[in-house]
């Protein structure tokens, strides 16, 4: 008796409008009316699903475009993996970027905590709400406050103050999270997920376009609790935190987008700071940076020579060697060099503080104080372990972007190594190159091996096939002497010297000699010197 | 005993508005002997009060006096559920109980 009075109730209770958002996501492509979002050419054939830009950094590149316009995603992750930042940035990002008013369904948190939540992420939803541009539905449980269940109900109310909040601000975003708690407290599961279906459908029809949040149980297992997946699975974004040797490494991947494209598997992506959510697009990176053929001095009139005249302009240089036989010398003159010249040179130092690279450019006869008071020099110093792989990153693009330098040095790569693991440092690296050449600078960034003489690093191997420009510095013992040798091992583009010649450092800075000549074995760490007659004869037998 | 105030929230004139409204004035009239002021908001019609008072499901009934505030959520066809929530307590046995919880 009770579940016919239901069914009756149902069909009266709700609208025609509401049954027939129900039809559109069944059948949505062969569905004969017009969905918002869905763009349609002029004999009203579809043509593609239109997209919203978020303006979360890097999340559009990776979703082609934004979220699917008019549609609800289901944003689905562990506890901790960012999702209340990604519905609140959502709508924050709508506010800022295209003035896009937008309502929050709060179901976990009161409103209270997430203004303060968010505002050392820049968001003060507090004006936004007296500006008119936020609204707030608060579903938060109400502390010490319990409900006795007698009879029948449903979730109208809920449904009724979306829409009310919607129409007071004319809302084109709206974020539900996190809907899992809902669940906890209503015990029927069954009509919940009736009564949240039926809230997806009158969203539709609103023509906002939607986010919910899901709490995942596992980070690799089910898409999200309580068959949740099933009345939104258009559209699945999953964020994940996963623990990778001690170190948390954020991604994000969109499951899929129905009837329209997106990039796949899963992206890194950090929260920082006055930013939020900023998401690393790595296989939305293009190869089709242009190609410059003007030289530019590496700051050494020898090694200029070496590589057949200097380095190109938008090139990456990695600089290899043990510790103390150069590297950052190396950088110092390729950054006075920039000096000389008028244009700016960007020095992100990981393994020296302001102090020590100050002291030691003196003694090589370089200021770097004038440097920065003229304006052509930018030191950044920071710790590798202060920040996490992905944060680095961030942080360097925006400093090249502010300062738009002409050139750029990573003095070490390897030290940020150890921050991360080898996956994410590849992954670090190859954005970090990427976003060097795009910019069209030049790039040195200098690799610590681990050995004394010879040997490559990690970072070596990683980089090598990016780069377009090798130097070697390496010891070489001769004599119960460590000599220091320096080769041009790579020069795209460009006839180079093979040598592997001799070089010392003085006040003045390096100077660059002979080649080794009688010496083989050298980047292999095992010099052996050959007599003047064997080289000869070595040369004859060749001929 | 105090007098009752009570407030019964529905969204629209659905049946199930009209079961809450029907079974809520018949059990007041039995048990309360007038000694109640009952308002009813329709969320449609008035969906900021029902914003502030943070009201999900419909039909909710608040009892605002006697303290303690309680919420009872539902047609209220169970009656007994009702003056439980309403500290009316009837004493209920453990079989009648039993049936209740599904």
């Amino acid at each position: 008796m009770t579940k016919l009075k239901k069914h009756t109730k149902i069909e009266k209770n709700e609208t025609p409008a509401r049954r027939h958002g129900d039809e559109i996501r069944h059948l949505p492509l062969e569905h004969a009316g017009i969905e918002k979002g869905v763009r349609y050419n002029q004999r009203g054939g579809i043509t593609g699903i239109e997209k919203i830009e978020t303006g979360i950094e890097g999340f559009d590149m990776i979703s082609e475009g934004g979220l699917p316009k008019g549609r609800t995603t289901l944003i689905a992750g562990t506890s901790g993996s960012a999702k209340t930042v990604f519905a609140v940035q959502f709508l924050a990002e709508g506010i800022i970027k295209k003035d896009e008013p937008g309502v929050f369904v709060t179901f976990e948190e009161p409103p209270e905590d997430i203004r303060k939540n968010v505002i050392s992420l820049g968001w003060d939803v507090a004006r936004w709400e007296q500006e008119g541009k936020w609204a707030f539905v608060d579903a938060s449980p109400v502390v010490g406050e319990d409900h006795v269940i007698a009879g029948e109900y449903d979730l109208g109310a809920l449904l009724a103050r979306i829409e009310y909040a919607v129409k007071k601000i004319g809302a084109r975003r709206i974020s539900m999270d996190s809907i899992g708690s809902i669940f906890a407290r209503f015990s029927e599961a069954g009509l919940v997920r009736n009564e949240l279906f039926k809230i997806a459908a009158a969203v539709k029809q609103m023509g906002v376009t939607a986010i919910i949040t899901a709490e995942r149980t596992e980070e690799y297992g089910d898409i999200a609790r309580f068959g949740i997946e099933e009345f939104v699975a258009d559209n699945v974004i999953i964020l994940r935190n996963v623990l990778e040797a001690e170190k948390r490494r954020r991604t994000m991947e969109i499951l899929k987008f129905r009837g329209t494209n997106h990039q796949k598997g899963e992206y890194p992506f950090t929260v920082i700071k006055n930013t939020g959510i900023v998401a690393i697009p790595l296989s939305g990176i293009e190869l089709k940076q242009r190609s410059s053929t003007v030289r530019i001095s590496s700051g050494n009139a020898e090694l200029d020579k070496m590589c057949g005249g200097g380095f190109f302009r938008d090139s990456i240089i990695l600089v290899s060697g043990a510790t103390g036989c150069g590297k950052t010398m190396l950088s110092a003159e390729f950054a006075a060099d920039a000096a000389r010249n008028g244009e700016r040179a960007l020095l992100m130092a990981f393994e020296e503080s302001r102090e020590q690279l100050f002291r030691n450019a003196s003694g090589w006869g370089i200021d770097f104080e004038q440097m920065e008071n003229d304006g052509t020099l930018k030191v950044v110093c920071r710790y590798p372990e202060a920040e996490g792989l992905e944060d680095h990153l961030i942080i360097i693009k925006r400093i090249i972007t502010e300062f738009k330098p002409h050139r750029v040095i990573v003095d070490s790569l390897s030290a940020l190594e150890r921050v991360s693991t080898i996956k994410g440092f590849r992954e670090f690296v190859i954005a970090l190159t990427s976003f060097i050449k795009h910019q069209e600078v030049a790039g040195i960034l200098t690799s610590t091996t681990g050995e004394l003489m010879g040997g490559t690093s990690v970072t070596d191997a990683h980089i090598s096939t990016i780069t377009d420009t090798i130097i070697l510095l390496r010891y070489v013992e001769m004599f119960g002497e460590m000599r220091r040798g320096i080769t041009a091992l790579k020069m795209r583009g460009s006839m180079h010297d093979k040598d592997i010649r001799e070089f010392h450092i003085d006040g003045k800075g390096m100077h660059i000699g002979k080649a080794f000549s009688n010496v083989t074995g050298i980047l292999s760490g095992h010099p052996v010197f050959t007599s003047t007659e064997e080289v000869d004869r070595m040369t004859e037998l060749f001929k | 005993m105090g007098k009752f105030k009570l407030r019964l929230y529905i969204t629209g004139k659905t049946p199930k508005s009209e079961r809450a409204i029907t079974n809520l004035k018949e059990l007041c009239e039995k048990e309360l002997q007038g000694l109640y002021e009952l308002s009813i908001i329709d969320v449609l019609e008035s969906p900021q009060l029902a914003e502030d008072e943070k009201i999900l499901a419909t039909p909710t009934l608040i009892k605002d006096l006697p303290p303690p505030l309680k919420r009872i959520i539902g047609d209220l066809s169970n009656s007994d559920k009702v003056l439980l929530g309403l500290d009316l307590s009837p004493v209920l046995d453990h079989k009648e109980r039993r049936e209740d919880t599904p």
